[in-house]
Order: structure tokens, then sequence, then C-alpha cells
């Protein structure tokens, strides 16, 4: 059926009758689909319970130590009820949303931390719980990732999507905040296969090895870890940068599916059905 | 498409009410979400669930980690310039305060518990007995880490010494300080207990442990996070269950804040 729609709708022009009719196509399959939201949900819960870690010590450092008596290069602080935050010499005010908010003086406010209140030992059973359904999924969908080819035929930028002036032209039409119709939208844009490409290839590998980098007990099993990473201290703040990477990805990849049409991008990831979206007149 | 773009941007009228709604709606409805946060948190079913997560990283860990593998060791350059205080800093009761007035001359550590030979130990024997001096890194279940020296005697020598039963599972620390009341406790199992950087410290940075510090004996636990470091340590316990002892849990932090009791990550 699919197959069908997909040749009937491609060959159309921008009349009403081939717009109804346009082509339905099965876009992701069901090991992608269930990885998304499992991941989507452990993702989650790690960067809430993170945040509730986060607030027991709300400073970063650089180096193979860091306490309340070193230098920070990030600090997320109140005085009195204004909360601020402190990156290197500069500082922001942000009351009402870090350092102080809801009438709480944390880092992160009760709105976006697993629990609500403060507890540093839950936080922890969540985040530990919830880092097994991370690695355990990552694991399994690079698996079938380099197995079923998905990596190669789909997420791998196609040799004329490297070149500087083909990513520009993507950035440009993202940033008209035009996006790929007909044919093309088939396939994941170049833009897309990046960020993709950096969740699974960046992202989440290097918040796992810093993750396991904070633990005393791995760091006696891999010394490389701390290491490579350049001591526990900067480890975790790279850990930290990753959770921010990961909410930046997340903005943006929600925002890119209410502009490209919620609806069905929703139901692609579901189902794993999607309409192409009918082709732009030109 | 451009119509209804522009359609959006006039009506002023009309939009700050609706979003005056619409912001009631979405503050009504996270407190709605973070009640419900609170009761999944509080749920037994989950805080079983999410204990599952725990015996499994225990257990990782355990499988991965070579039971003799030493925490990483560091040079003198890369100490903290001042290594920060934490938890009780001072146990401030009669029996100690008279103690640290004597300079702990007069103090014992008591082995005992499951082992052949129960042992009292001087700080003058403590300091006579071989000892081991490791610089490493100390990291606290809150997230800051600060590197120092320390120098004690191996906790396996005393055990042996004392003839532990082979019965024995655990060894638990009982300290010289308490919370609210509640005295503080520590426990490690035997891979740990025999560890060879575990030792019991009776030096930090090259001098004699501070009151601060957990003067006249701190436990070292290399492997573990701080709240195991347990300070002030008046006896050594062999058990073959935790069960029994004060909450069961193993620790202070364990029984009365959830802390894991491995505290390896």
């Amino acid at each position: 059926m699919a197959t069908q729609f997909a040749e009937g709708g491609a060959e159309g022009s921008a009349g009403r009758a081939e717009a109804d009719a346009s082509p339905l196509i099965y876009r992701t399959k069901l090991p992608v689909r269930i990885w998304h939201w499992v991941n989507a949900l452990s993702i989650f819960v790690m960067l809430m319970s993170g945040m509730m870690i986060f607030n027991a010590h709300p400073r970063l450092y650089w180096g193979v130590y860091g306490a309340n008596l070193d230098h920070p290069w990030l600090v997320i602080s109140h005085r009195g009820t204004s909360g601020f935050v402190q990156i290197g010499g500069f500082e922001i005010a942000t009351t009402g949303f870090l350092g102080y908010a809801q009438g709480v003086a944390y880092a992160f406010p009760p709105l976006v931390t697993i629990p609500s209140t403060y507890s540093l030992a839950d936080a922890r059973q969540w985040h530990f719980a919830f880092a097994w359904v991370l690695l355990i999924s990552a694991t399994l969908i690079m698996a079938y990732n380099i197995v079923s080819g998905h990596l190669r035929r789909d997420l791998a930028l196609k040799p004329e999507e490297r070149s500087l002036s083909h990513l520009w032209h993507d950035i440009k039409e993202h940033a008209r905040l035009r996006f790929p119709t007909g044919e093309a939208a088939r396939h994941y844009n170049p833009l897309q296969k990046i960020a993709y490409l950096g969740v699974l290839f960046v992202l989440i590998p290097v918040v796992i090895l810093t993750g396991c980098t904070m633990s005393p007990t791995l760091n006696a099993a891999f010394p490389w870890l701390a290491e490579l990473f350049g001591g526990r201290p900067s480890a975790r703040s790279i850990h930290f940068l990753c959770a921010f990477g990961f909410a930046l990805f997340i903005a943006v990849h929600l925002l890119a599916v209410v502009l490209a049409g919620p609806f069905n991008e929703l139901r692609s990831i579901i189902t794993g059905w999607y309409r192409l979206p009918k082709e732009r007149s030109k | 498409m451009s119509n209804e773009k522009t359609s959006g941007l006039i009506l002023p009228a009309e939009r700050p009410s609706s979003l005056v709604t619409r912001r009631n709606a979405l503050i009504g409805g996270a407190g709605l979400l973070l009640a419900g946060c609170d009761q999944i948190n509080a749920s037994p079913s989950v805080k079983s669930f999410l204990s599952l997560g725990e015996k499994a990283t225990h257990g990782a860990q355990r499988l991965v980690t070579n039971r003799n593998a030493l925490a990483q060791e560091f040079s003198r350059s890369e100490m903290s310039p001042v290594f920060r205080q934490n938890g009780n800093q001072n146990p401030n009761t009669a029996e100690y305060n008279a103690l640290a007035a004597n300079k702990f001359a007069d103090w014992t550590l008591s082995v005992d518990g499951m082992v052949a030979h129960p042992l009292r130990i001087s700080l003058a024997q403590m300091m006579a007995a071989p000892r081991r001096t490791q610089i490493t890194r100390h990291d606290c279940v809150e997230g800051w880490s600060a590197i120092g020296e320390w120098s004690g005697v191996p906790l396996g020598l005393i055990l042996k010494r004392a003839g532990m039963s082979s019965n024995a599972k655990y060894v638990v620390f009982h300290c010289a300080d308490s919370t609210g009341g509640v005295p503080y406790y520590e426990s490690i199992d035997m891979i740990d207990a025999f560890h060879p950087q575990t030792i019991l410290a009776t030096h930090m940075n090259g001098e004699l442990l501070t009151v601060g510090h957990g003067a006249p004996l701190r436990l070292r636990v290399e492997r573990q996070l701080g709240y195991k470091q347990a300070k002030y340590v008046m006896r050594v316990e062999a058990v073959s269950s935790l069960a029994g002892i004060h909450g069961g849990g193993g620790g202070y932090w364990e029984d009365h804040r959830g802390y894991q009791w491995f505290a390896g990550i």
C-alpha cells in the first residue's frame, strides 16, 4: 500500500486532488520507534533526577579536585531571594528560573527535578536505575543501526551532503523554516542526520563514560577514564554539558516536530507511517 | 499562510487574557504533575524497581572491578590546597571531649564481634603498627572531590590479628559522633575490608587527624563515596549480618536518608 501511494504521489503537482492523496509511506521501523520512546523516557528521568543531584552541589570545576574552597567555572546559587548563574567572571540574574524559584533556593526548581522536594538519595536511585535503561537500550539500538544498515543507509551523510555548500544551503532552508517536501522528505535531511548522529555518537557515549568516571569504584577498575576526561571534577562538568546538549536537542527536536506538522511526525514515530508533505509550488 | 500569520499578530485585545488563562492552566497542571510525580516516587513498587537498579549497579561494579584494583593515587602537587571538612565536625560529648583534652592518650579502639581474640588497641599501638600512606581523592556523594594524603594501619592486618571468623560477612564501624542523638556508624563487606587501600587512618596530610577530620581514627575505603569514610571510629565489629544493628541498613545515612549501602557510584 505504501509503495502504491508513494509512486502515485511522487509525480503529483500541486493540485488539490493530489494533495489529499499525498503518499503515506512506512518510514520508521519498529526497533527505532521502540528505542525512541524508551530513550525519551530514560533521558527525561536522567535529566530531571540529574538536576536534583546537581542541586546537592551546584558548582562545576575543571581539574582533578574541586570543592567549595576551590574555583568553580559555573555556579547556580542565590543571595537571599535572588537567583543567579555565574559562568567564569559573568553573572546572570535568574530569579524565578534558576537559583531561586517557586519560593525555594535550589539551583533547579521543584518543577523540573525528580523528586520535586530535595532528596539526593531518591534522585540517585532514579538516576542509576534509568542509567541501566539508557545504557542497555543505547547498546541495542547501536547494534541494530549497524546490523540493519539503518546507520549506513539512513543516518550517514551521503557524499553529496558532506560539502559545506550543501550544508550551508540546508541551514538556510531550515532558518527559513522551509523543510523538505515531496521525495526529499522521504529521507532525513543533512542537519537532521547530524543532530541524530550527534546524539548517538557523541552525547550518549560521552554522558555514559563521564558518568562512569564519577564512580570511585569504576575509577579503580578503569583508571584511564579519569585520565581521558582530565579528572573527576572535569568529567562531572562534561557530564553536565552533555545534559545541556540533550536539553538543547530536545528543544530543537520538539520545535522541528511542531513546525513540520506534529500530527504527521507523531504518527510516524508511533506507527511508522508518514505522509510525505506535498511538493512546494516553486 | 501569510494571512494566518498576520492575524496572529493582531487582535491585541484578546491575546493577553487568553495567555493569562493558559498560563494559569499551565501552573495548575504543573502542580498536579508534581503531586503525581511525588506519588510515583513514594510508591513501594517504584521503590522496589529502583532498588533493582541499585542491585544491578552494585553487582556490575563488583563484576568489572578486580577485588584488589587500586583507587587512583596522586602526587603531592595534585593535592587540594584546602581539604574541606564535612559531616559532623566534632562529636562534642563529655567522653569524647575528655579523650581529646588528653590528646587521646586514654583512647582505645575495640575490635570485637566474630573474632577469636577481641582487641583493645591504644593510639600508641596504632602508631607503632605497620602502616600505609596514600594520596587519594575523596568523592562526596554531593558531587565535590578533594585530594588528600592519608596514613594509617591496614584494616585487614587488624582483623587478621584479632582472628576474625571466616563466617563474618561485614565489618561495622561504630563512631563517637551522632546526629540528632542518633549515633553514626558504617559498614563494609570483606572485599573492601581486606582491600590494600582500606586503612584506619591516624594521619591526614602528614599530621595527626584534627577533630574536624575525625580524630583520632578515621576509616578510608577509597573505592567508595565520602559517607562511607567513618570518622571518630571507636569500635570495629565483625558480624555475619547487618540486621539488628541500628536500623539494619548498614549505616547512618543508609538508615535515615535512604542512601545506597554500596557507595561505589
